[in-house]
């Protein structure tokens, strides 16, 4: 998913980092959004619904929609589309996966 | 924290007022709840006929380096929580901003198709597919859709394709009495006409040029062929639909109908397609929340993509010392932002006393927001001129 030669913008030369998303260690680049770097490892679920316990992921991507809210070292409800990662960030998907 | 001028939101229109300000000497504050400084400039990448590519991500880093070199307070991932008379800004994270001018430059955003399936993982809106791409170098997908046709899809068609992606299609919503303008192959293909004459890129000229064929204006969508033209490798849909997107943990697969002349779709049509991307683009409306939570009178100027701030030909609205710049007044470009956003600095300087010829440099920078608007190569709104008029008559009737 990561392009990483563009024909206009070049190649990507952000620093690698890690983070982890449930308990298992992913590579981002700095710079970039929560959002982005688990999308990049494939990533599509962030959340789900309280009720139904439905699917939830990336909408907006201007922080509005509170479709991504994932918890951040411990934080609930943080926003993946406008928060940044971190080395060493732990992020969790929130709500219940249906069983 | 006391401010000359406080501005919300670093987008074209906010830092570049920022910057007119602080040049002139004034004590200036941005505030952005993004960590990323540029606001909508970050996703953009367009090829202009003359100047070559604008990258949007370039233009945000130059401005952000003129906000930090003349020592503007810039305040990221901070929302505005209240405006209080007149004027203080309280700050999601406790700071308060004391100030006599403030300048509103908080933007658009984009409004949604609620399409059977949307809140699926995979599908986001157009906007959201752009910034992933551009800015943070990620495809939003590898089989892509998109449903929507305007000049934000196009471009963002063309983008995705340019970084390797496929874009299976670019399709109508679902037909819906709501959705006319955008769901009906005929108003489609008279949009499209519009926008040739102001197209951006080669891909928008040659989209506009191929739907201002007469004969297809004429006998119009009843004739337009249901498969579509392709359009550098990208197949434009104007009779085929996107009725539901389906999956079960994210998206896998779209049902697409073709719609009838009158715009009906036909059910015996309906095939199902693979996707893991579907992007959603209905169009862009003015973010004005906190011009309405501090008291400014509006107006709804369908023209300009929503309700509006009412304000002068110095950006003022009708709460004295608030300002007002960039897509909050109406949805158009981003040269046309930095502009506006120029202007706004300019009479925030003048009325604190820092300008010499005020009058004569607010006059200049007036014409400079015209000349931007003459040049602009991309409409986003068809009858953006005659939402400018309507502004422009609504504010002079009620002073």
């Amino acid at each position: 998913m990561r392009i990483k030669k563009h024909p206009i913008l070049g190649k990507l030369e952000e620093k690698e980092i890690n983070i982890t998303f449930n308990g298992r260690e992913f590579a981002a680049l700095e710079g970039e959004s929560i959002a982005a770097a688990l999308l990049a490892n494939h990533i599509r679920i962030l959340s789900y619904t309280e009720k139904r316990q439905e699917p939830r992921g990336i909408y907006c991507g201007i922080g509005h929609c509170y479709e991504c809210r994932v918890t951040v070292d411990g934080e609930r409800s943080v926003r993946a589309c406008i928060t940044t990662v971190k080395d060493g960030m732990r992020i969790e998907s929130q709500g219940e996966s249906p069983k | 924290m006391k401010y000359d001028l406080v501005v919300i939101g670093a987008g074209p229109a906010g830092m570049s007022a920022a910057i007119k300000a602080a040049s002139h000497g004034a004590t200036v504050a941005i505030v952005d709840e993004n960590p990323a400084a540029g606001g909508k400039l970050l996703g953009q990448l367009y090829k202009e006929p003359k100047t070559g590519w604008w990258i949007g991500r370039e233009v945000a880093k130059s401005l952000e380096e003129k906000v930090k070199r003349l020592g503007i307070d810039y305040f990221p991932e901070n929302e505005v929580w209240a405006i209080f008379p007149q004027w203080k800004v309280l700050l999601n994270h406790g700071e308060e901003l004391h100030t006599d001018y403030i300048l509103l430059a908080t933007g658009a955003a984009e409004k949604a198709i609620p399409v059977p399936g949307w809140t699926i993982p995979g599908v986001m809106s157009i906007g959201a597919a752009q910034v992933l791409n551009n800015f943070h170098r990620v495809n939003p997908g590898k089989r892509i859709a998109i449903i929507g046709i305007d000049a934000l899809s196009l471009t963002v068609a063309n983008e995705l394709k340019l970084s390797g992606a496929q874009v299976i299609g670019i399709y109508l919503p679902p037909p819906d009495d709501f959705l006319d303008r955008i769901s009906n192959p005929q108003q489609m293909i008279a949009y499209l006409s519009s926008l040739a004459d102001a197209a951006p890129n080669h891909f928008l000229k040659f989209a506009g040029k191929v739907t201002q064929n007469e004969f297809i204006q004429k006998v119009s969508a009843a004739f337009y062929p249901y498969r579509g033209m392709k359009i550098w490798g990208i197949p434009l849909f104007l009779r085929k639909s996107i009725l539901e997107i389906e999956g079960d943990k994210q998206a896998e697969q779209i049902k697409i109908a073709k719609i009838s002349r009158d715009g009906l779709p036909e059910m015996e049509s309906v095939k199902t397609i693979q996707v893991d991307c579907v992007c959603i683009s209905g169009g862009l409306y003015p973010l004005s929340e906190l011009a309405s939570a501090a008291g400014c009178e509006f107006a709804y100027i369908n023209e300009l993509g929503g309700h509006i701030p009412l304000h002068s030909q110095e950006m003022e609205t009708t709460q004295t010392g608030i300002f007002v710049a960039g897509n909050i007044t109406g949805i158009e470009g981003a040269k046309i932002a930095m502009a506006q956003g120029e202007l706004a600095g300019t009479v925030v300087s003048d009325r604190l006393g820092l300008l010499k010829s005020g009058t004569a440099i607010i006059k200049k920078a007036q014409a400079r927001v015209e000349k931007a608007r003459e040049n602009a190569l991309i409409k986003f709104q068809p009858d953006i001129e005659k939402g400018r008029e309507l502004a422009v008559q609504f504010w002079d009737e009620r002073t």
